[in-house]
């Protein structure tokens, strides 16, 4: 089947997501959309995926003008989407769930539908385990049964948004295996969304890249790297260098520290991190490492051993008692915990103020914030809601509103989903907060960022912390074995 | 954007045109005529002063709860337990009235602050069960609901029983000097309007203007990233269900010194729900509250003298409000029938 896009525009209000977008898919390839955040890449997508109709242009299946009322209606019609996260019901089992999108039946037919799930998953090697429910499914998993929902409903055109975020290695090998057997075998076009160019050129026949809402260039894979971040910035963003700097006084130290909680506990937890310093956790989602964080930021307690901050014991101390001894904490989840949905700029602004009058100076507030949006370049104004913002704005914002003077700042994933010119900026801010004496304890799952930016690493497995690892003296390779378990 | 806003502005008025729609059809149904019907309420309503009057009288304590429903709306919180809330400050303005004995503006002082601590006391309940105990706002102020009204059930058939015997109508009539001044004969008293009025303008200013407003909102929100951006939530919601219990027992006060003269079995008489009903129809909208109430007090008293004119039953007026309600719930959020779409974002 061959898919045309001709002159899609969706505007948003001034903001022009797409702009007179034309392009053609073919059967059987796969094809890289690159861009970076803020491109319009997944209005595009939704687009043509029938979550939201264009304002403008036309969508052609073989020359058949096509028009989608639901992600349903596009399915039934030949396009599935794989959103990035995926769109199941957390108490069904697997067998449930895949029937809830299929069987529009009274009566289930729960043992046709398992016959088919299990040819399904064998056929593409996904190991799944039909009869526990979904919550006990990594992402991986979950992303392997939805893959297979939208096959059975017939899908011919596939689009995977960033399906790797959040993947075990192993589980993105069963994913780009696939992804080839249906281009190759089975003739169906697919389309990965994506800013990693790594995933690009390993995987696509072609790439398209997004700028401002237009296409700005189209090139076959393989190509060189240069090109792609070339068209995709316009010029070569350089990473920014990692300064040198000389460390302060101690700021947090970790004794023998021990927290628990219902699905996981660390242990045996020592720890000393001065001022100024750059302390980087690896380590796969849920392995300890936000634990650490958390009790650091005072959100969950230790049963054995201490936190000092500064010299003062402050191991108990509540989260708000924190904050106001001069901790940051910045979690992954920006709209989930940090942002309130609905609130404006301003109205942000003013929570996270340390003092408070009993009446807002709504005047003074706004000049506050407009102040704060051009500091932090934010897209957007004191009156625009935080759900209104774009998810690189939305981190912005959340740098925005840390407070001036922290003695130690713990962040959980600060650039994930950010491109490399966002992600950069992020960490020149952080600099300048190091500068200032700022102890920073960072977990990422990008290995080159915990490489490039932290002055020391420690690997989380299974709850274990591992021994601590100087960033000059080790490689990718110390870490990858360390976050496998392996010491 | 204009017709949107446009649209967004009378949208309220839907569920109200749909729900007399839907009230004519049952009346033809019936065989009556919805006109006469609805003229007859009107007349129920506003036909003399002395029925304006109620209709005023009734609209007070329904307002001062919808004025504290604001409140904990506005932080999240599902204060169905307000019914109580308007018992309880019925009977702590009765205790005062009948165990003190002092000239009527220092009565009506203590009675009122007696009032607003036993709604507040309520509130306090439901939300501490809430924070510390886990249990819904919701479930809690059910029973406490229930606790209020076998409580008052107790008094006026035990200890605060008329001296001719007991029954479970209500107390004797308290002291003169223990009720509230009332106008021309009816069972409107200035001084609660006046209250009512004070206490929501307080409100509007304590939502739009003050930082407390302001926490209120995003606990509402996000419990979550409000605690995260310091905002301590246990105390923030503790205080808005005593604020809003206050506010309940304030109309509760005004209940037994005003509308009855006595602490009587069903003090409330669902006041608290309709309430709710009217800051849901409001759609949470500060300004509409004070008319959406008085509509509401106008078609119920109206119904009143339904029977007596027409053949019909006076529950027309609850199946009239509660109609629009279930249109509000229908219909009123506009945005969630897309037709204000919001922005999405692109990433």
């Amino acid at each position: 089947m061959q898919i045309e896009l001709r002159d899609i525009r969706k505007y948003f209000g001034p903001v022009k997501a797409n702009d007179g977008i034309n392009l053609t898919f073919e059967g059987g390839r796969i094809y890289g959309l690159l861009g970076e955040n803020g491109a319009g890449k997944s209005t595009l997508m939704k687009i043509l995926s029938g979550y939201q109709p264009p304002d403008a242009g036309e969508i052609e299946f073989d020359n058949q003008p096509q028009h989608f009322s639901s992600p349903a209606d596009a399915l039934v019609k030949g396009i599935g989407m794989l959103y990035q996260d995926p769109l199941d019901v957390p108490a069904f089992s697997v067998n449930d769930n895949y029937l809830l999108g299929r069987d529009q039946r009274v009566v289930l037919d729960y043992q046709s539908a398992s016959q088919e799930l299990r040819e399904m998953t064998s056929r593409f090697d996904f190991q799944l385990d039909l009869q526990t429910s979904i919550e006990n499914l990594s992402l991986g998993e979950r992303q392997q049964l939805e893959l297979a929902r939208l096959l059975v409903g017939g899908a011919q055109v596939l689009i995977l948004d960033e399906p790797t975020t959040g993947i075990s290695a192993e589980q993105k090998e069963v994913l780009f295996d696939s992804m080839r057997k249906l281009a190759r075998d089975e003739g169906k076009t697919l389309i990965l969304v994506s800013h990693k160019l790594d995933e690009v050129q390993e995987l696509c026949d072609q790439a398209m890249v997004l700028r401002r809402g237009k296409i700005v260039g189209q090139t076959d894979i393989p190509c060189p790297n240069e090109k792609l971040v070339e068209m995709m910035f316009g010029q070569v963003p350089e990473r920014g260098a990692r300064p040198d700097f000389k460390l302060g006084d101690p700021v947090l130290e970790l004794v023998d520290l021990r927290v628990p909680t219902y699905r996981l506990t660390i242990e045996n937890i020592n720890l000393l991190v001065k001022q100024g310093e750059i302390f980087g956790l690896a380590g796969l989602e849920g392995s300890g490492q936000r634990l650490l964080l958390q009790a650091c930021a005072g959100l969950l307690h230790p049963d054995q051993g201490k936190i000092r901050l500064a010299d003062q014991d402050v191991s108990g101390w509540s989260y708000h008692h924190m904050q106001s001894a001069g901790v940051g904490y910045s979690a992954a989840g920006r709209l989930e915990e940090g942002l309130v949905a609905g609130l404006t700029l301003a109205e942000h602004v003013e929570l996270a103020q340390p003092k408070h009058r009993f009446f807002i100076d709504w005047k003074g507030l706004t000049a506050k914030t407009t102040t704060k949006i051009e500091q932090y370049q934010i897209v957007g104004r004191p009156d625009s809601t935080a759900d209104e913002l774009s998810g690189g704005n939305q981190q912005r914002l959340l740098f925005a509103l840390l407070r001036e003077d922290l003695k130690l700042l713990l962040l959980e994933h600060p650039t994930r989903g950010l491109d490399v010119r966002s992600s950069d900026w992020i960490w020149e801010q952080l600099y300048h907060r190091r500068e200032d004496g700022t102890a920073i304890i960072f977990m990422s799952s990008d290995l080159d960022e915990l490489f490039d930016r932290s002055d020391r690493i420690a690997v989380f497995s299974g709850g274990v912390m591992s021994r601590i690892l100087d960033t000059k003296d080790t490689s990718v390779d110390e870490i990858g074995h360390l976050i496998g378990g392996q010491a | 954007m204009s017709t949107s806003r446009w649209i967004r502005w009378i949208w309220p008025a839907v569920p109200i045109v749909g729900a007399l729609v839907v009230t004519s059809l049952l009346l033809f149904l019936f065989g009556a005529a919805p006109f006469e019907a609805f003229q007859a309420m009107y007349q129920g309503a506003f036909g003399d002063q002395s029925k304006t009057l109620s209709v005023l009288a009734f609209w007070i304590p329904l307002l001062l709860s919808s004025t504290g429903l604001l409140i904990t709306f506005r932080a999240g919180l599902w204060n169905i337990g307000i019914e109580g809330q308007i018992v309880m400050g019925a009977l702590a303005a009765s205790w005062v009235a009948l165990s003190l004995e002092a000239p009527a503006a220092v009565l009506i002082t203590l009675e009122i602050v007696a009032a607003m601590a036993g709604g507040a006391l309520w509130g306090a309940l439901s939300a501490v069960l809430k924070t510390r105990g886990k249990v819904h706002e919701i479930f809690s102020g059910l029973a406490l609901n229930s606790i209020a009204i076998i409580f008052t059930n107790y008094l006026i058939s035990g200890p605060w029983q008329p001296p001719e015997g007991g029954s479970f109508r209500g107390t004797a009539p308290f002291q003169p000097s223990a009720l509230l001044p009332l106008f021309a004969n009816s069972r409107f008293s200035p001084l609660s309007l006046i209250l009512a009025v004070v206490a929501f303008i307080l409100v509007v200013i304590a939502l739009r203007g003050t930082f407390w407003g302001l926490k209120l909102k995003a606990i509402g929100k996000n419990l979550r990233s409000a605690f995260l951006l310091g905002v301590s939530s246990e105390r923030e919601m503790i205080l808005a269900m005593m604020f809003c219990g206050a506010l309940a027992g304030l109309g509760g006060a005004v209940r037994t010194l005003s509308w009855f003269d006595s602490l009587r079995q069903s003090i409330s008489g669902g006041i608290g729900f309709m309430a709710l009903m009217v800051v849901m129809l409001a759609n949470y909208r500060i300004f509409l509250v004070p008319f959406i109430a008085f509509f509401f007090s106008a078609v119920l008293n109206g119904s009143i003298t339904l029977q007596l004119r027409t053949q019909l039953h006076s529950s027309l007026g609850g199946i009239l409000t509660e109609l629009m309600v279930l249109f509000v719930l229908l219909f009123g959020d506009a945005a969630k029938l897309g037709i204000f779409r919001k922005k999405d974002d692109d990433g």
